[in-house]
């Protein structure tokens, strides 16, 4: 069998920042496995542009963004196969890809990165009611079509979900000739940043109608209308508050969800989040497998998948030249009010590099408020946030030297103003 | 002149085609689909009953009873996933165990092996089942199937051995010349000795084109949530509630792809042809469903979907020949348990109601096997390994959630059933049947559907003409 | 006064600008430069594809190398629908020179060989 010291599955972003990290670090055999026939993962499609602006200071669309890390995945000639999709990761690592040109091959790998993305939320798993006809996609799948090969899937759209796929796509579609009809969002808050409303949206005229969502999906072969109302606080529909829209097109922008059907079987466990529960490295439950980017939480900005990537590089490193110890005082994290969820849930802090960075969103939009992070009664920190919001990732780094080991947990929770 | 001709390739129609094309006869079969087996037959619980539930004395009871004892060789000869593993019947309350056992008296009635169970033992078999059991019925022969190879299957054997089949061909008029039926579709007609009415939610409609009828078919909807396959062992077996009136009841079932069903709702429909579904009707399903295994994870359902059962106004199948001729034979009001009913209904069909009126000689020829189908996961390593040798596509994953290569897709568009359509060709590969439902493969799909039959891929349907993805090519491109 | 929410980066600040141009709630100095020109000479950076003569990459994806007056939006996506680029492309190949006379060019953003 072929080992490997460090096997990263997917060549998107992620897995090519963690590569070039952990190359940087010194580890040289390395392997990345990616199912598409190029590296860049999704920012293939994402054409538009935002990208890099925290990690080159300049604004890149996703291609050139993605680009530049390929460009040195193959300057530091760090090996990767294309077309080759992972069928399995075993417990003591043994990683089994399937191709065309090698055919089914097994790789012992002495440490793992799980970089695999995120998939969109279907329309059969939010249960959108009514018929299932051809014409309602996910926004993802629409800029596929639309980017990647040249197709518009439809000319009168309608769009569920405020997400940024969302919006980009209303763009995107109404430049190439279509007509936008709206957005509905569940919420009554944007779950897309608020620079996407205002050039994907309020450029082009398209009205955004918050707290609604699609009441039925209609058409036998093909969609033909789509009737939106509003929703109470408990999201049941207002009746009377109908609006029918004659489209030949549904997006839909709700949500992504990390892709962990690889590890789903393996002795780990999971988060809110739905990706596996991480340390300050990026290792999961598994010592020696990581997990970083969309597949561990689903991010804001490609720049903090890169940074996270990046960590998860290092921590593959420290793992294979034997310092990652699991030893001395342990911290998990708890998300308390307001918070939807911190990365990493555990902190080994004898392990852990000077800094320790934590990830987290909030579960609503937020005004006036101060975030704590506390160890029973040592506070590490105390961040005021005129204004926050669930759509955007918050980062937060702190020095190793404000961690007291006095308690065997970390609460972080929004206390708001009185 | 065609000697039979079915109208209707679902379950039924498909296994009658398959019967009759072991005789020495010229089979056609109609079906207004763009695909067989894409109305009743592929929106239903996909379970092979045991026979317990249906009045003795009926042609459910009976067609059911045999039925359900072809399908091991059914699924031998077809190449079809098939498990029997065994349905237990619920009893949440200390007063449902008499109907337990009237239903365990009705099972011997029936001739079907059942055992009754304590509450202790249920538990054994099933752990996540709800605290609250009480008892239940063990019926060890139930079984689930793949009910989208069955009738793809049954129909491509069919074929295979001489069966005409022809697809998006609605029946609008039957007209009885001489000694012969014409049946007109909307582009075509076609003159048959016999015509067999299979037409599922359909068939009064189509039986009242030849005779007055004096019953009807009603359309019962019925909804399901489909899990994703993300754990083993969330149930074992299929689990009832106790049956009522409605119907069996909403079930809880492992599919033959490891995937979970639950479902289905039981609710008139005016509109034979409205398969949408609602939320209400789902968050009853929901509910129900909690109430006997209360750790469902719903927030793994990967999609919802409904389907119409053909629900007769006499109670009962209807398969007989019409009142005016005996060259018209109805087989009508195939409700569950039809899937499991199907195989005996072809062969009585057959066997008794064709006899009558056409000489049947055996065709030496006959095959009852499929070419069988290359299952990857159950292949060694060394002879995938052979496979992606001889043919490259083999290696070459497609769609990414449910692990399916383009060799796979390539050998289904080599059958002689092929699909025509990106929910046809999902239905036979499970190429995005998935999480994320197509969301990165389907272009691939539609690109491989596309060069088999060498047509653009803007003519690609999703299911049905009309319901093509790739409509519009941007910038004034030709598509290619 | 004026209420703004830059989108020069996905920060997306909310900006005020008062009647003599005097910009605040801007992180850093590029918010103030786009909200005089927000209302001013509103631009927007224009990303596309662009047809090829591959049928294995039909698009290729290009934007415009500096932002484009809003106006031109749609005359510009007229102009970048009418052109088919030749294989191979690399980053930064100008696809259409100054745009509608806009003095910007149409680049590629991609790499694509074949």
């Amino acid at each position: 069998m072929i080992e490997k010291d460090l096997v990263i599955i997917g060549g998107g972003s992620a897995g090519m920042a963690s590569a070039l990290e952990a190359h940087n670090q010194g580890i040289k055999s390395i392997l990345i496995l990616e199912k598409n026939p190029y590296l860049g993962g999704i920012l293939n499609q994402c054409i538009h542009n935002g990208f890099g602006l925290h990690e080159f200071n300049e604004e890149l669309t996703g291609p050139e963004f993605m680009t530049r890390f390929s460009d040195l995945i193959e300057k530091n000639k760090i090996e990767y196969r294309l077309l080759s999709n992972v069928l399995s990761i075993s417990e003591d690592k043994v990683v089994t890809y399937s191709n065309s040109y090698e055919g089914l091959v097994e790789i012992k790998a002495k440490a793992i990165i799980l970089a695999t993305g995120c998939y969109e939320r279907s329309p059969g798993a939010i249960q959108i009611p009514g018929t299932r006809p051809s014409g309602v996609y996910t926004a993802g799948q629409a800029q596929l079509y639309l980017n990647c090969y040249g197709y518009l899937v439809g000319k009168r759209v309608f769009i569920l979900g405020s997400g940024d796929i969302g919006l980009i796509m209303a763009r995107r579609m109404t430049l190439e000739g279509a007509k936008v009809l709206g957005v509905a969002e569940l919420m009554p808050y944007s779950a897309g940043l608020n620079r996407n409303i205002v050039q994907c949206l309020k450029d082009f005229d398209i009205p955004l109608y918050l707290s609604h969502t699609v009441k039925e999906v209609k058409g036998k072969e093909q969609l033909s209308k789509v009737v939106i109302a509003k929703v109470d606080e408990k999201f049941n529909f207002i009746p009377g508050t109908e609006i029918e829209f004659d489209a030949d097109t549904l997006l839909l922008s709700v949500g992504l969800i990390p892709n962990c059907d690889l590890i789903s079987k393996l002795d780990i466990s999971f988060s809110k989040t739905r990706g596996a529960n991480v340390t300050q490295d990026m290792e999961t439950d598994v010592p020696g497998i990581f997990s970083a980017g969309n597949v561990l939480h689903v991010h804001d900005l490609v720049d903090y998948v890169v940074s996270e990537a990046k960590e998860a590089g290092r921590g593959a490193a420290k793992y294979l030249n034997g310092k990652l110890t699991h030893k001395g005082h342990v911290y998990s994290l708890k998300p308390g009010y307001g918070i939807g969820y911190v990365v990493p849930q555990r902190i080994f802090i004898e392990d852990a590099g000077e800094q320790i960075i934590l990830k987290f969103r909030v579960t609503r939009p937020f005004k006036d408020i101060n975030i704590f992070i506390k160890e029973n009664d040592n506070l590490i920190k105390k961040i005021f946030k005129p204004a926050i919001i669930p759509s955007e990732m918050e980062i937060v780094k702190l020095d190793k030297s404000l961690f007291k080991s006095l308690d065997n947990t970390i609460d972080v929770y929004v206390e708001e103003k009185k | 002149m065609i000697d039979v001709l079915i109208i209707g390739a679902g379950i039924t129609g498909s296994l009658i085609a398959r019967k009759l094309s072991s005789y020495n006869l010229n089979v056609h079969v109609l079906d207004k689909e763009n695909d067989v087996g894409n109305v009743t037959s592929m929106a239903n619980s996909a379970i092979v009953h045991s026979g317990y539930d249906p009045v003795p004395g009926t042609k459910k009871a009976k067609f059911n009873v045999l039925g359900n004892s072809m399908y091991p060789k059914l699924c031998e000869e077809l190449d079809v996933h098939f498990k029997m593993i065994g349905s237990l019947t619920v009893a949440l309350y200390e007063e449902q165990l008499k109907l337990l056992e009237n239903l365990a008296e009705r099972s011997k009635e029936n001739g079907v092996k059942v055992k009754l169970l304590s509450a202790d033992e249920v538990r054994k078999l099933e752990p996540n089942i709800s605290s609250e059991v009480k008892g239940a019925l063990l019926a060890p022969t139930a079984g689930i199937v793949n009910p989208f190879t069955l009738t793809v299957h049954a129909m491509e054997n069919a074929v295979d051995n001489g069966v005409c089949l022809h697809l998006n061909e609605e029946v609008i008029k039957i007209v009885k010349n001489g000694n012969f039926y014409n049946v007109v579709t909307k582009s075509n007609s076609y003159q048959a000795k016999v015509v067999i009415n299979a037409a599922g939610v359909h068939s009064d409609q189509i039986h009242a084109m030849v005779e007055p009828i004096d019953y009807q078919i009603t359309a019962r909807k019925g909804e399901y949530f489909v899990l994703d396959h993300y754990k083993e062992g969330l149930v074992n077996h299929v689990i009832f509630p106790l049956p009522s009136e409605k119907g069996k009841g909403i079930l809880v079932s492992p599919t033959t792809s490891g995937n979970y069903i639950v479902g289905p709702s039981s609710e008139i429909n005016d509109d034979r042809e409205d398969v949408s579904t609602d939320k209400l009707t789902l968050d009853e399903v929901k509910r129900q469903a909690l109430d006997m295994v209360p750790s469902i994870p719903f927030n793994q359902a990967i999609r919802t979907f409904s389907g119409n059962r053909p629900t007769p106004s006499t109670h009962d199948f209807i398969i007989d020949f019409a009142k005016c001729d005996k060259h018209f034979i109805n087989v009508s009001g195939i409700e569950s348990p039809g899937l499991v009913s199907s195989p005996a209904i072809a062969e009585y069909v057959v066997n008794e109601l064709v006899s009558q009126v056409l000489t049947l000689t055996k065709k030496e020829s006959f095959n009852p096997y499929v070419r069988k189908r290359i299952d990857l996961a159950k292949l060694s390593y060394k002879e995938r390994n052979e496979l992606i040798k001889k043919d490259p596509n083999f290696g070459y994953v497609v769609c990414n959630c449910e692990k399916v290569t383009l060799g796979e897709i390539l050998d289904e568009l080599s059958r002689s059933v092929p699909p025509r359509s990106v929910k046809a060709l999902k239905k036979r590969t499970r190429a995005g049947f998935g999480k994320c439902q197509g969301g990165f493969c389907q272009p691939l799909v539609i690109k491989a559907l596309a060069k088999h039959f060498d047509i653009p891929c803007s003519e690609v349907p999703l299911d049905g003409p009309g319901s093509e993805i790739c409509k519009f090519v941007t910038k004034g491109g030709n598509d290619k | 006064m004026k209420e703004l929410i830059c989108i020069t980066c996905p920060r997306g600040c909310h900006l005020k600008v008062d009647d003599n141009m005097n910009v605040t709630g801007n992180f850093c100095p590029r918010g103030a430069k786009y909200a005089v020109n927000e209302l001013t000479h509103p631009v927007r950076t224009l990303t596309s594809t662009i047809k090829t003569n591959s049928e294995l990459n039909p698009r290729c994806p290009v934007k415009s190398k500096e932002p484009l007056p809003k106006e031109l939006i749609f005359k510009a996506m007229d102009e970048i629908n009418k052109v088919v680029v030749k294989l191979p492309i690399n980053i930064g190949d100008i696809v259409i020179k100054n745009v509608c006379g806009s003095g910007v060019d149409i680049v590629a953003t991609k790499k694509i060989d074949k």
